[in-house]
């Protein structure tokens, strides 16, 4: 039955479509900003094909007046040995800001959810989320001082507390570079992301906390037979949102924090790309490395999104 | 509420133990939490405390949370004697104002059009916003096609870019959808057009989320230097705040340490009796560039912790 009516419908939707879409044109007329995200998400996705031609910048959008060279691009970039550090550096650093990102907030949002004041946990809540809203610039400036060898307080106290016994530059030591970037990153927006936490934790059922004080149950047990499994489908899903984003976060962070002497571990495939590439004008390799970028986001959020699926029978996007 | 008296019968009847123990657990968490605060504000209010002392003492070190010798000058330097610094702070608030009464409106429209159920086009106009939340150009192919389209140097290379944010719609359109949808329904019933629907009906009702996008637009716009960088370093007028700061903050680094005298604009100032160092300065325009955001974000609070979450669990 359900086929027959289909049957009888099908063409008249057929019909009706452009009818439709002229009755609701004023809804087609709101639609309109949509030529925004054409002109400036869109078309850029054009470039992509400077990554295939002997690219001129006089030739403009006319990419096909160049001279076509293949994939000739592509196999110089993965034979040139800066990719490679390039890549290392940006899975090293993401793979640790992940980490150090999930911990640092969950445990946050944890302690904030314990508190039973609530002018102490909303004043506690507005501090940690100013360093979300400051720029990177500003962020970085901070940082720098707070860290510098010539006075800066993270040295005055390790030096007052015997820890060390001479001034130690942190942002200029090559071999803590990740880990810099990655308390940074803590830094900045621990307090911001434990808002999400937050939110899922308010939705448990109180009455789970109720029985378990009945049973006598402690503090700890509490959050770790209840409030962090009641809110693990989000750390699930914010996971896989931030695995997608590994190879593509952190731009602005990573550019503002490296000087001179970290640039062996501090220069990932973005800050290569701007560095080098777009200073000397190299636009192909800059867009071949761009594209290789891109393709990888997208397989890892493919990826993730499927292994979601399988963990939870649900995917997220 | 009814467990309340039970609970705390339990506690006085005989598990003292359990109480103490909570209170130790109450004592630490407190404690943590009063570090974390700690180790988030100290940086900002010591750079407060720098931007107010006297820039030769503050050369030796060790202010803290007060300045030792308490001086304007560097305040008077930028605010009073640099042609760049006001100009390159009117800029980024130019850019913070168009820009968010520009993207909320917009934003607004596709925000009302993907909510609409029944709208033919919903599905393909909500693909193409979504989409772009996962692949995009990359820094060179999005600079050729910018430059391309004239963009350099150019005011608006600021606004329209990043005008419409998946993201931010996607916020919206869940608010949107929240939203007694027979409201809708009555006014179109009245003979209400569209726009009506949207703008007299839809936007009054969606303060809380507009007011959560304005902020999110308007300190993003406000924080922008990288665009300056890329677009318009070749153009004075356009520079941008951020921009002008992370400039010294890249003259202090190169020198040896922060004591250095070796900015154009300290020494400029420097013509005059007392020197003013890039250390003070720096300091005085973090704290003028962070101020508006700190005035402005904890009002905002109980609005875009709700505004995050809704995109978050249906985005």
């Amino acid at each position: 039955m359900s086929a027959q009516s289909s049957a009888i419908v099908k063409p008249r939707k057929q019909i009706g479509f452009w009818r439709q879409v002229w009755r609701q044109r004023q809804l087609v007329i709101l639609s309109l900003p949509v030529i925004l995200v054409l002109l400036f998400n869109y078309v850029p996705l054009w470039g992509w094909l400077v990554a295939f031609f002997n690219y001129k910048p006089t030739t403009g959008f006319n990419v096909f007046a160049n001279e076509f060279r293949g994939l000739e691009y592509f196999q110089a970039l993965f034979q040139d040995e800066y990719f490679w550090r390039g890549l290392k550096n940006s899975l090293g650093m993401g793979v640790l800001k992940i980490i150090f990102s999930y911990v640092f907030s969950l445990m946050l949002a944890v302690m904030i959810n314990e508190v039973r004041v609530s002018w102490f946990k909303r004043t506690v809540q507005t501090i940690s989320y100013l360093p979300h809203f400051v720029s990177w610039v500003v962020a970085a400036n901070l940082i720098f001082v707070t860290f510098s060898p010539d006075s800066g307080i993270v040295n005055e106290v390790l030096l007052a507390l015997g820890i060390i016994d001479h001034p130690v530059s942190f942002m200029g030591m090559p071999q803590i570079f990740w880990l810099m970037v990655a308390l940074a990153d803590v830094w900045k927006s621990a307090g911001y992301n434990a808002i999400v936490y937050l939110a899922a934790m308010t939705s448990i059922d109180p009455s789970l906390y109720e029985s378990a004080d009945i049973d006598g149950a402690g503090r700890f047990s509490k959050i770790w037979n209840i409030t962090l499994p009641s809110i693990t489908p989000t750390i699930k899903i914010l996971l896989v949102l931030s695995i997608g984003r590994l190879l593509s976060v952190g731009f602005e962070q990573v550019y503002l924090l490296k000087s001179a002497s970290t640039t062996e571990t501090a220069s990932t495939l973005e800050v290569y790309i701007y560095d080098f590439y777009m200073k000397y004008g190299m636009w192909a390799q800059g867009s071949a490395m761009s594209i290789f970028n891109s393709l990888v986001s997208v397989v890892l959020i493919v990826g993730c999104n499927l292994l979601a699926k399988r963990l939870d029978g649900e995917g997220i996007m | 509420m009814t467990a309340q008296p039970m609970q705390k019968q339990k506690m006085k009847t005989g598990l003292v133990s359990t109480k103490t123990a909570n209170l130790i657990f109450d004592i630490v968490n407190t404690i943590l939490l009063l570090m974390v605060c700690v180790i988030t504000l100290y940086p900002f209010l010591n750079t407060v405390a720098i931007s107010f002392n006297d820039s030769t003492d503050a050369v030796y070190g060790g202010i803290y949370l007060w300045p030792r010798v308490f001086s304007l000058r560097s305040y008077e330097t930028i605010l009073l004697q640099s042609s760049t610094i006001p100009h390159s702070a009117m800029i980024s608030a130019l850019r913070a104002v168009i820009g968010t009464a520009l993207s909320i409106p917009l934003s607004m429209m596709l925000a009302y059009v993907m909510s609409r159920r029944d709208f033919v086009l919903r599905s393909a106009v909500t693909k193409m916003v979504l989409f772009t939340m996962y692949v995009s150009g990359g820094l060179i192919p999005t600079f050729l096609t910018y430059r391309a389209y004239g963009l350099m140097n150019n005011f608006l290379v600021y606004i329209l870019p990043g005008c419409i944010s998946a993201f931010n719609v996607l916020v919206m359109r869940s608010f949107i959808q929240g939203l007694p949808y027979e409201l809708i329904e009555s006014a179109k019933i009245d003979g209400a057009s569209e726009y009506r629907i949207l703008f007299g009906i839809v936007f009054p009702l969606s303060m809380p989320v507009i007011a959560t996008i304005g902020l999110f637009v308007s300190v993003s716009q406000w924080n922008q230097w990288f665009d300056t960088m890329l677009y318009c370093s070749g153009e004075k007028d356009l520079i941008t705040l951020q921009y002008e700061l992370k400039r010294i903050l890249d003259t202090a680094n190169s020198m040896t340490g922060d004591s250095v005298t070796a900015d154009a604009m300290a020494s400029t100032a420097s013509e005059g009796s007392g020197r003013v160092t890039t250390q003070t300065i720096r300091a005085a325009m973090t704290v003028i560039s962070v101020v508006p955001i700190a005035c402005v974000y904890p009002f905002l609070q109980k609005y875009f912790v709700k505004g995050l979450t809704l995109g978050a669990v249906k985005g």
